[in-house]
C-alpha cells in the first residue's frame, strides 16, 4: 500500500536518519522524502513529508516505532489504489447492464471503477464509454482489465485498451 | 566507392503499381547506383497478365512502355521467364493473396530453384510459407528479401537485421496500415463518422473500393506474421493472429479518448513470446506512435538500444519500389 505521511522532527542532527530507518526496518520502500528546513513549525520542529510503500499490517507498528523515537506523526494518508488506466468501450453498453460490469470490478477488492463517461448519440446507435480503472498494483490492474474484457466481450462490446 | 562494376540482371514479375514503380526508380537511379555502389541494374524480363517482354541485354524504356499499352508480348509464360531467361534477381510484385499465396508463391519457389535471388513486396507467400521459402533459399544459397512487405518505405526488417545487430528484440508495435491511420485521423479532425470518412478515403484513392483487407485489420495482421517469423523466429501464420479492425470505432469514442489524453490507432503488436495481436488501442497523445495521416510507424523495443521508433510512408508505388531497390542493392553490396 502507498502511504503519504507528514512527520515533524526535532531540529538537532541525525533526526532524519532516525525517522527513516524504521520505515526500511518494517520492509517499507521509500518513494519520496521532502525535508523542509526553512518551514519550521511554531514549536520549532522541522516538517518532513514522506511517501512510501509498506504492507498494511505493518503500518501501526511503524507509527509506534516512530513515536518511540520521538518523531511526531501528524498525518497519515493512505492511497490504496495507486495504479490507473483508461479503457474505452463501444457497443450497446446501457442495455448490457453496466451496473454488473462495475460490480465485477469493484467486488474484487483490489480494483475499482473510479470514473465513467458515457456518450449516447442515439437510441439505436452504439454508445461509447470511457472507464477509468484503479487498482492496488500493476498486476491487479491487468487482472481488472481481463475481468472487464471477459464481462463485456460476451455482450459484443468492444474494449479498447491503452498500449 | 567500388570501382569494379557488377551487372545485376533482374526480372519483374507483376507489373502493376509496384512493379511499374520498380522500373521507374531503376530508370531514374540507374546511373547513380552504378556510380555509388558499382552495380549496374538491368531489367531483362517483365511478366504480367498482359504478357511478357524479354531482352537479355536489358529492356529499353520503349519496350517497357509498349507492354503497358499491351503491345508485342513474347510467346512465353511467366514461369518461362523466371526459369529460362538468365538473370540474378527476380522481383516478385504480384498482388497479395493470403488464402493460397498464389501466384506469388509458385513464382518465388521457381525462382529460388532456378538459382535466382528473390526480392518481393508480396506478403501472401511469406505470411503462409515463410519457413519453407527461407529453407529453400538457404539450400540453394540464394537470398530472399522482403523489406517492402512491411511498412513500405519505412525500414524495419533490415534495420533490425543490420543496424540493430547484436540487440535482442523484445517487441515491435506500431501502425502498419496507412489507410486505417488516415481514416482514424480524419475522423478526429472532422468529427465525422466512419462511413463518411471511408468514402472520402476511397475518393482520394487512399482506400480501395473493397476496403475490407485494410479496415478489418487483415493487412496489418499479415505484416505482423512476417515480422513474427523473420524478426522473432516464430513459426506462425495468419490464422494465429488475434485481429480486430476499425469499422466499429465511433466519433464519440474518439472524443472520449481525446478528453482523456489519448488517440485511437489500429496497432499491431508482436513480441518474442506469445503476443500477436491487431486491435484498436489507446495511444497517449505524446507517444511517438501518435502519427497522423497515412503514415506508418513502429516502435522496436530492444535490450541494448532501448526503444527505437521509425516513421515513414507505408504505401505508394515509389515508396514500395524504394524498399525493393534497397533490398537489391543490399544483396550485392553484402556479397
Amino acid at each position: 500500500m502507498k502511504i503519504s505521511m507528514d512527520i515533524e522532527l526535532k531540529d538537532i542532527p541525525g533526526q532524519l536518519v532516525l525517522a527513516l530507518k524504521p520505515v526500511s526496518d518494517f520492509g517499507g520502500n521509500i518513494l519520496s522524502v521532502l525535508h523542509q528546513r526553512d518551514k519550521k513549525t511554531p514549536s520549532g520542529r522541522i516538517p518532513v513529508q514522506l511517501v512510501f510503500e509498506i504492507e498494511e499490517r505493518r503500518l501501526d507498528r511503524l507509527v509506534e516505532g516512530l513515536k518511540e523515537r520521538g518523531v511526531n506523526v501528524v498525518r497519515i494518508g493512505k492511497e490504496r489504489l495507486k495504479e490507473s488506466m483508461v479503457v474505452l468501450l463501444i457497443g450497446h453498453i446501457v442495455h448490457s447492464d453496466i451496473r454488473k460490469m462495475i460490480d465485477s470490478i469493484d467486488s474484487t477488492g483490489f480494483a475499482e471503477v473510479v470514473e465513467l463517461s458515457l456518450s449516447m448519440p442515439g437510441v439505436d446507435k452504439k454508445s461509447s464509454a470511457s472507464v477509468t480503472l484503479s487498482a492496488i498494483g500493476t498486476e491487479e490492474l491487468k487482472e481488472a482489465l481481463n475481468i472487464l474484457e471477459r464481462t463485456v466481450n460476451k455482450k459484443g462490446i468492444m474494449v479498447i485498451s491503452s498500449i | 566507392m567500388k570501382t569494379k562494376q557488377k551487372t545485376v540482371r533482374i526480372s519483374i514479375i507483376g507489373f502493376g503499381n509496384v512493379g511499374g514503380g520498380v522500373a521507374e526508380v531503376i530508370k531514374r537511379k540507374r546511373e547513380e547506383i552504378a556510380r555509388k555502389y558499382g552495380i549496374d541494374i538491368k531489367i531483362v524480363g517483365i511478366a504480367d497478365m498482359k504478357g511478357v517482354i524479354v531482352n537479355e541485354n536489358g529492356l529499353s524504356d520503349d519496350a517497357i512502355m509498349k507492354l503497358k499499352t499491351g503491345e508485342k508480348p513474347e510467346d512465353m509464360t511467366t514461369l518461362d521467364v523466371i526459369k529460362e531467361v538468365e538473370h540474378e534477381v527476380m522481383v516478385e510484385a504480384t498482388p497479395t493473396n493470403v488464402v493460397s499465396g498464389e501466384p506469388g508463391l509458385t513464382h518465388m519457389i521457381t525462382a529460388l530453384e532456378s538459382g535466382r535471388d528473390v526480392v518481393t513486396s508480396n506478403k501472401g507467400p511469406l505470411a503462409l510459407q515463410y519457413r519453407k521459402l527461407m529453407e529453400l533459399a538457404t539450400t540453394k544459397g540464394k537470398e530472399m528479401r522482403f523489406e517492402a512487405t512491411v511498412g513500405g518505405a519505412m525500414p524495419i526488417i533490415s534495420l533490425v537485421r543490420e543496424n540493430l545487430a547484436g540487440n535482442g528484440i523484445i517487441s515491435i508495435e506500431g501502425i502498419l496500415n496507412g489507410t486505417c491511420n488516415y481514416i482514424l485521423t480524419r475522423m478526429v479532425e472532422e468529427e465525422l463518422p466512419y462511413e463518411h470518412v471511408l468514402k472520402e478515403a476511397q475518393e482520394r484513392g487512399i482506400a480501395e473500393a473493397d476496403p475490407s483487407k485494410d479496415v478489418a485489420g487483415t493487412d496489418t495482421a499479415v505484416k505482423l506474421v512476417i515480422l513474427a517469423n523473420s524478426v522473432f523466429g516464430r513459426a506462425v501464420t495468419y490464422k494465429d493472429v488475434d485481429v480486430a479492425g476499425i469499422t466499429d470505432i465511433t466519433p464519440e469514442a474518439l472524443k472520449l479518448a481525446n478528453d482523456a489524453g489519448y488517440v485511437i490507432k489500429l496497432i499491431g503488436e508482436v513480441d518474442r513470446d506469445e503476443c500477436l495481436k491487431v486491435a484498436p488501442r489507446l495511444v497517449p497523445k505524446d507517444d511517438p506512435l501518435n502519427v497522423g495521416g497515412t503514415l506508418n510507424v513502429a516502435t522496436i523495443k530492444t535490450d541494448l538500444a532501448g526503444d527505437i521508433t521509425v516513421i515513414g510512408k507505408g504505401a505508394g508505388p515509389i515508396e514500395a519500389a524504394s524498399a525493393i531497390l534497397s533490398d537489391i542493392i543490399g544483396i550485392y553490396i553484402s556479397t
